[in-house]
């Protein structure tokens, strides 16, 4: 158990912890911000979740949030600012945590903060002739400073690293490159249909045996985060369906739940029961094209065609009650949309006997193939250690062993009073990552079957004010997608919108295993472990 | 409207809604005349073009999954002759742009657009392909990507139903088969700038 003591003891420096429920929050000096982190690190947090940079005004900051594996309830928000706005310098964290290089990065792209001791500070989803620094409140979105470009970015530009000395008196800059000169590099993407997405991987070979990897998001960078500052709360729900559009109805489900805990909302049981039952079934509809991706990515188109069948049977179910296939559109603040169809109960308690039988038609046909056993055996192996360390959460997390289920960890809506076992493997290799999302179909199930019959009758939805404000503070919700853990982070400022808004993207840390793991392997499998990882490049770059 | 006469098979030609744009398009054909013999075998051709489109595939965002939804089992695609999804846009007819375009993925998609060969069409699936959809007020985002290159049919929705891409389909082969196949251009045309390309070719809606 982590209490406000443990950490007040473990951090004399800081100024005042804040606890509210199993959050404590904290700000750190600069100066102090490195020891801070390293302290918590070797007191056991090991896991950092993620890095949200935030603009006050006259001052820029981040916030790390980081959490033990041992006591996962427990969030410490460790809170830095500089009122450096023009040089704007902060102690990188890179080498406490295997994530944070990434998520640096991405708050250098957004607010230009630099990190001393990282030397990649390239951007990371906008070009590297971007003008400007667009999370900045201060930021101007004129076509004539960026325009629509018309040639494609300089690849040159992708291999300057300029490095900050931290140990010289006055920092200098020096450059270096990712590749060496004589290095074989191939580009991978961004328009290639095995990437699962526009992503683009710039891969060095030598022979058919991948030396190094280095990802570049951005081609589906949409602003989301920016644009969610300019939307009132329920707008911005539409557009968390489309962050990682195949679990988009869990993204709503996050945002849903941090504005109802701010508004301090009852939400009706009935509406908690209804978004648990479709959330899950987004999950299933998630892991079947996962599935039949993977092993089409491995050369069994069949495998595809089975996933997308049984797939089509949870879109209809969706269409009746949501009114939509893909982008189900259903969770509101306060409860759900619309009441359920009358046909609902009948075609999901049909629904669940099929996917049994057909989930071993599944396994019958691919998983004790031969071929596909030896392809995935002893390919892509990712420590428990490494997982951690690189955030990654979900099936590819607990395929190594982590048990990180936010449903388990931290039950919401009515997980708790489902009966359900966290799938847990601890071979770490392909293989593993492959069986646990069909073990995972296999539990989404029982908890439908559990819940379809005990739907409690009464409203559907809370009634809410016309025009939603949410009071001042920090808002911070995390749920159980189905790729990992998503968050929301919130900070309002008593605004009808908020004032910053950041989701944090299961998907960029499986990019960033994949770039741990593919040293060594042959180029043939690079596809097979994108597969396997199963990210949805949307949500990364949002 | 004389227009009713391209016989599509699949759909019968009062389901189809009355379009300008392929009207117009068949009277400047009429306007041009054209010998009988070089009609027919016309004809012939776009028989088997608007049969056998082959689509590249090329996915951005959310309605790569309703395409390949389309692509699968129960709306199989392949039941007009449209299924053989080349990865190569030198081998492929269409282009279904599927997603939002951002400005870091234009000129990547005006290089496929203009790798491909001649007749050349373009597919724009989606609100944020039409006119940028929710992400409008997006810094990073293309307002339309008949900004970048011209479009022949649009296809609205968030994300389109895969019906809805079957009726872009046969609005599509519709204007195939309309076509002076003789008389396309088969160079392709790389002045194109990157802006206001779309002034002088229309859309289908």
């Amino acid at each position: 158990m982590i209490t406000l003591e443990k950490i007040q003891s473990l951090l004399p420096f800081a100024n005042a912890v804040e606890n509210k429920g199993d959050i404590f929050t904290t700000a750190i000096p600069a100066d102090n911000f490195l020891e801070a982190a390293t302290i918590l690190k070797d007191g056991g947090f090991d896991y950092l979740r993620d890095i949200v940079g935030i603009d006050n005004g006259e001052s820029l900051g981040v916030v790390l949030s980081i959490s033990s594996t041992e006591h996962p309830e427990a969030i410490v928000m460790l809170k830095t600012l500089t009122v450096d706005r023009e040089n704007p310098r902060l102690a990188s964290v890179k080498d406490l945590w295997l994530s944070a290089a990434l998520y640096e990065r991405e708050v250098h792209d957004f607010f230009g903060i630099r990190f001393e001791g990282n030397p990649d500070m390239r951007r990371l989803f906008l070009r590297q002739d971007w003008k400007g620094f667009p999370l900045r409140k201060d930021y101007d979105d004129n076509l004539e400073i960026n325009p629509i470009p018309t040639e494609n970015e300089d690849l040159d530009a992708l291999e300057n690293l300029p490095e900050i000395d931290v140990n010289s008196e006055k920092s200098f800059e020096k450059q270096h490159s990712i590749f060496e000169k004589e290095e074989y590099v191939v580009n991978f993407g961004p328009q290639h249909p095995a990437t699962h997405g526009v992503l683009h991987l710039r891969v060095s070979l030598e022979g058919e045996v991948i030396k190094k990897i280095d990802p570049n998001f951005g081609y589906i960078h949409r602003g989301i985060e920016k644009i969610s500052e300019v939307y009132t709360y329920p707008q911005i729900l539409h557009l968390t369906d489309r962050l990682d559009y195949l679990s988009g109805t869990i993204n709503r489900h996050a945002v849903c739940l941090a504005v109802e805990r701010g508004l301090e909302l009852e939400v009706p049981e009935r509406a908690h029961y209804i978004r648990t039952i479709i959330d899950e079934l987004t999950r299933i509809a998630s892991h079947l094209l996962g599935w039949g991706c993977m092993c089409m990515d491995m050369g069994a188109i069949t495998a595809f065609v089975y996933g997308m069948r049984d797939r089509e049977k949870i879109m209809d179910i969706f269409e009746e009650t949501c009114g939509g296939r893909l982008m189900a559109n259903y969770s509101t603040i306060g409860g759900v949309m619309m009441d359920l169809h009358p046909n609902f109960q009948r075609k999901v308690r049909e629904f669940i006997p099929y996917m049994r039988k057909m989930l071993k038609e599944h396994h019958l046909l691919f998983t004790g193939n031969p071929i596909a056993r030896g392809r995935m055996n002893g390919v892509g192996k990712l420590s428990r250690e490494d997982a951690v360390s690189l955030g990654a959460t979900g099936p590819v997390g607990r395929a190594s062993g982590w048990s990180n289920d936010t449903r388990k960890k931290e039950p919401y809506a009515v997980y708790a009073k489902a009966d359900f076992s966290e799938i847990l493997r601890e071979g770490g290799m392909t293989f593993d990552r492959y069986i646990i999302r069909l073990d995972e179909i296999e539990e989404s199930l029982k908890i439908v079957e559990q819940l379809i019959d005990n739907i409690p009758e009464g409203s559907y939805s809370a009634k809410t004010k016309a025009i939603i404000k949410l009071p001042e503070g920090e808002y911070f919700q995390r749920v159980e997608n189905a790729r990992g853990e998503f968050c929301v982070f919130i900070d309002s400022r008593g605004d009808k919108y908020p004032y910053r808004i950041h989701f944090r993207s299961p998907s960029m840390t499986l990019v960033n295993v994949l770039k741990h793991i593919t040293p060594g392997t042959k180029i043939a499998d690079l596809i097979m472990l994108g597969g396997s990882l199963d990210y949805v490049i949307p949500c990364i770059d949002r | 409207m004389e227009v009713k006469d391209i016989r599509i098979p699949n759909m019968k030609t009062e389901d189809f809604k009355d379009n300008e744009y392929l009207e117009q398009y068949f009277a400047e054909l009429r306007a041009g005349g054209v010998n009988i013999a070089i009609a027919k075998l016309d004809d012939i051709i776009n028989w088997g073009r608007s049969n056998s489109v082959w689509p590249l595939t090329f996915g951005t965002s959310c309605c790569a999954i309703e395409f390949m939804a389309l692509g699968a089992a129960r709306y199989d695609f392949a039941r007009f002759g449209w299924e053989v999804t080349r990865n190569s846009p030198r081998q492929a007819d269409v282009i279904f742009i599927c997603g939002t375009i951002v400005h870091k993925m234009a000129p990547v998609l005006k290089r496929l657009y203009d790798q491909m060969a001649e007749p050349k069409y373009v597919m724009a699936l989606g609100g944020c392909t039409i006119s940028g959809g929710p992400f409008r007020k997006s810094y990073h985002t293309v307002l339309g990507v008949d900004k970048i290159i011209p479009v022949d049919v649009y296809v609205p929705g968030c994300p389109p139903r895969p019906d809805a891409m079957i009726y872009g389909m046969m609005q599509l082969a519709r204007k195939i088969k309309m076509q002076d196949f003789l008389k396309l251009p088969k160079q392709p045309d790389l002045s194109g700038k990157l802006s206001g390309v779309n002034e002088e070719k229309g859309g289908v809606q």
